[in-house]
Order: structure tokens, then sequence, then C-alpha cells
């Protein structure tokens, strides 16, 4: 079975978004760019799925900038077999992402894709459940655990009140969730290895996919503000003002 | 502008996070609630009391029992010939649904609106809520998921909208329910919770955790929550998780205890009415949010306030 396992490049989880000053989005020019942690995630568990025998090939897919391609070789460093690079410099929305990958699914005929829930600069969570919708698979949204059992795989998922477990005839969509697995660091040889697997490099208009937005974005500005209140001195001070709020057992 | 809000229910009764998602819809025009599963009378009729609701649409089906997105998504875009905008709350089963919705309508859905600014603009969090944006949709029709912190809850009374019956729907015969784990709690829901205790890795353990955390949130009748952490370092499961990967919370009152308010976790809890934190380290910046700061031991500070409280 082949997997596939679309990856993002984003601003790193680690540093502080800065929102510029002309309210048109976030500074991204000389910050830490690196794939989307839920996008790690998703990596790992195919490259587990190869270890365990279910998987016999990982095809890694990132749609955007040429730097995408660092992304790709981090993924192909990580275990992933190639890489298709879809480059554009536009923003694609998850509609549009959902779309060439549909595209590119159809040409690749894989057993289970697995994506990120979400990507941690727009936050949309929507890419898997929309390429669910286009391909008419059925779909393991928030996993924790993922079993390949024959034609059909088990997906726990982590909902509201704690897990459910849904069963899923393959071929299949899986997003994942943090505590699926804790993916692996790349080895020095490993990525050494990476830069001469096979990376192609494709285009939306390849695949016959219109990227225009279909959502404009207005402006982007920083929350409110929430100030510090007061520091107590100690427990019967904080109790005072706990009371004073109507809060006591 | 006709809209179609999900009814987000446990089979008996009408989930709180429907209730936002009403006062959303109100917004933007008529509202019209779809009730999906298997034998939803009850909530049906429950919904239908709900202020300013104009129709309920049940579909009652074996297939719907279990939210199954392959089964429900196709009976939402069929309703969706004669409503302009479908709007969820941003739940598990919201998030789950709602995007496949729009994919089967060729809409590009807007994810966890903080309000309504015009007939197709809104307001959401991006970068784990570090900046809002105000966006503006071109789409026909409008596919929408609602935080439910962000707006008021509808009354649950009041309202007399219709009951109608929708037919058809049936199993995809892709995706089978196999079982949940639930855990069940004599506490209010974290999402709804008027006071949250939550703990963080300070605590160092399990068993800290309740000792420390469990008799104050007792005492006060509160949820139990954690930070990322906290659930990481394995003293408490997953779904206590308050944080923008977890739940985000806005109670009365919450407690931050042994929380550092690393971004992640104050994207979660940002917009409570009242923070208090307790930590021994004075630099946190859990303390640049909070209304009442104490630096101290939670090991001795925690029991002492639950003793005084």
């Amino acid at each position: 079975m082949k997997i596939l396992v679309p990856v993002k490049r984003v601003l790193d989880y680690n540093v502080k978004p800065r929102v510029k000053s002309d309210g048109t989005g976030v500074d991204l020019a000389n910050v830490k760019m690196s794939m989307n942690p839920f996008d790690e995630i998703g990596v790992e568990e195919a490259i587990r799925l190869k270890e365990k025998g279910v998987a016999t090939e990982i095809v890694a897919v990132s749609i955007g900038p040429a730097k995408a391609q660092e992304t790709l070789r981090t993924a192909l460093a990580m275990g992933a077999d190639r890489a298709i690079l879809v480059q554009t410099d536009d923003a694609v929305e998850p509609l549009a992402i959902a779309k060439i990958l549909k595209a590119i699914a159809d040409a690749e005929q894989p057993g289970l894709v697995i994506l990120g829930k979400q990507a941690i600069d727009d936050d949309n969570n929507q890419t898997g459940q929309m390429l669910a919708a286009l391909t008419g698979w059925a779909q393991g949204t928030f996993a924790s655990a993922v079993n390949v059992d024959g034609d059909s795989v088990n997906v726990t998922r982590e909902v509201d009140g704690g897990l459910e477990t849904v069963k899923l005839r393959l071929p299949a969509i899986v997003t994942t969730d943090l505590r699926l697995n804790e993916p692996r660091y790349a080895s020095l040889p490993n990525i050494m290895k990476a830069k001469s697997k096979p990376l192609d490099t494709k285009t939306p208009a390849d695949y016959g996919v219109d990227t225009s937005p279909r959502v404009k974005v207005v402006k982007v500005s920083e929350p409110a503000a929430r100030s510090a209140g007061i520091k107590v001195a100690d427990v019967d001070e904080l109790v005072a003002k706990l009371k004073a709020m109507g809060v006591h057992s | 502008m006709k809209t179609l809000v999900w009814v987000e229910h446990d089979g008996s009764a009408v989930k709180d996070a429907t209730l936002a998602v009403v006062t959303a819809a109100s917004k933007l025009g008529e509202v019209h609630l779809l009730v999906a599963g298997e034998g939803v009378d009850g909530v049906a009729r429950a919904a239908s009391e709900i202020a300013g609701v104009g129709k309920v649409h049940v579909a009652d089906n074996a297939a719907f029992g279990h939210n199954l997105p392959e089964n429900v998504a196709p009976l939402i875009a069929d309703l969706m010939s004669s409503h302009d905008a479908f709007l969820a709350p941003a739940t598990t089963t919201g998030k789950n649904i709602a995007p496949r919705v729009a994919a089967l309508l060729d809409v590009m859905q807007i994810s966890e609106i903080l309000s309504v600014e015009g007939e197709k603009s809104f307001t959401r969090p991006i970068y784990a809520g570090n900046a809002i944006a105000t966006v503006e949709s071109s789409d026909a029709k409008l596919v929408l998921t609602v935080r439910g912190t962000a707006f008021d809850k509808a009354a649950t009374s009041g309202g007399s909208g219709s009951i109608e019956a929708v037919g058809g729907g049936s199993d995809a015969g892709i995706s089978s329910f196999v079982g949940a784990e639930i855990a069940k709690q004599d506490r209010p829901e974290l999402t709804s919770a008027k006071i949250i205790v939550s703990g963080g890795r300070a605590l160092g353990s399990s068993e800290k955790y309740e000792e420390v955390i469990v008799p104050l949130a007792d005492k006060l009748g509160a949820a139990l929550g954690a930070s990322r952490a906290a659930v990481d370092a394995g003293y408490v499961p997953n779904d206590y998780q308050v944080g923008q990967t977890g739940k985000i919370v806005a109670p009365e009152v919450y407690f931050a205890i042994g929380i550092s308010g690393a971004i992640q976790h104050l994207a979660g809890m940002k917009d409570s009415k009242t923070i208090v934190a307790i930590n021994k380290d004075e630099d946190a910046p859990i303390f640049q949010v909070a209304d009442f700061g104490l630096v101290a031991d939670l090991f001795s500070a925690v029991p002492e306030l639950t003793g005084k409280i």
C-alpha cells in the first residue's frame, strides 16, 4: 500500500508571530520556517506503517513556494521515499489544496492519505475532511491511533469527551492529532541520503486546479491585549478577593 | 438569509455548544436547525424551544446515529439547496463534518468565527489566536464553524419552531462506529463550566494532581483542566487539555495552578473573565494575564486555599 503525506511549510511553532503594521498579515520575512508539527506526526505515522510492513511506499506532497522543497527534504530525510512539490507563490486555500491532492490521489492511488489535522498558521482544520469529500473516501480525523487491518483501518479519534473509534474502508483519509506519535529526528546520514531521493516539481495548472481565493483577507490585527492584574500577598488575600467576587464553596 | 444550524446533542439533550451557534446564525438571518440521529424526537422538541428558531429539520435514521460525516454530510449538502449558510459549533463533531459539507458544495469554509461583521464578513483567530483575521467570503453559500465562547448562548426556552421530518439518508457503507471511551465525570463540562481549576507540569505527578487540584475543584464545583505539558507528562487524560490544540474555554473564573503560561495554553483560556494564577516562579508568563497572581509554592498554597475558601 502506498501512503500519501501532504506537508506544509509554516512559521516555526517556537517563533512568536508578529502582525505586520500595515495589517496585511503576519510577518514571515527572515523568520524560521518548519514543517507543520501535525504534518510531521503524519510523516512519522506513515514511516511506522512502512516499518510494520503495512505500507510499501511513502509519497510526500507539498503545495507552496520553491522553499517548500526544504520541507519535503525533511520528510524524505525522516523516511519518505519520494516527493512532489506543487509550486506556487500564491496563498492556496484548503479547498484548492484538497482539489490538487484529489488529482494527485487519482494518479497515485494511495491506500491512505495522512494529513495534519490543521496547519498552525491558518488553523483552518479543513483540508483532510475536504479531500475525503472530493474523493468520496471515509475520514478518520484527529487520530490518536491508526490500525490497518486488511482492507480497512481502525482510527481512534480524540473527541471532546474522550476517545472514539471508527472503522473505515480503505482507501481512507486520516488526520493526525498530537498524541498519535512522537516524530523522529532525521539522522545526518539520512539527511544526506534524502538529497538524492526523487522530487518532482509541478504546478497547480498541471492538475487543472484554479487556486484563486474564495475568501478575501480584509485585515489582520493583534488580538485585544489582556492586562496583568495584581499580585496578592498570600492565600488569605486571594480568598478575600475571590469571596468578594462571589467565588466560594 | 436562511441559515441551517447543526444541533449537537447526546441523543437526549441539546448540547450547550449549539446555543452559541444559534446566536451567531441569528445575526445572519432566519435560523433553521438540523437534528440528525437515531431516535431524536426529544432532542427535536427541545431544539424547537430554543429562542429565535424558525424550523427544525429532523433526520431520524440509524445511519446518522454516530454523526459519521460520510453519511451526514450528503444530507446537509442536500438541505443546503434551500439554505444560504450552514453553521456548526467548532467542536470535534462540527469540525469533522462542516469541511466535508463545504467541499461537497464547492465552498471555502470559514473556521471558528469570533464575530459576524457583515453578511459575508467575519473575524477568526489565526496563529493560535496570536492574530485575528477579518475575512470576507465570495462564495454563493457560506459554511462556518463557530467558536462557542465568542457568542452568547441563545435561551433554551421561548422559541416555537416547527418540526419537519427530513426523509432519505442512507449509510454510505464506507465507515462504521466501533466504540467510544467517554470519560464520565460528575462535574461540569470543561467548555461550559463557570469555574475551571487547571493544573500544570509543576504538579509533578498524577497523584499530586489528584491530591492538590481535585479537592479545590470539588469544593468549588469546578471543571478540571490541565496544560498540554501536564497531559503530555501523563498526569491526566488528553480531554483535560486547555489550549489551542485542546479545548478553548472562557469561564467566569479560571485557576491556573503550576502552569507557566505558554502561548499555546494562553490561547485556550485568555478569554476567561477572571484568571487566578498560582506559581512559584514570579516571572512566569501566566502572571502577565492573571487578574490575581499568587507567587507561592502550590503544594502548600492550594491546600490552604481549599481549606479557606
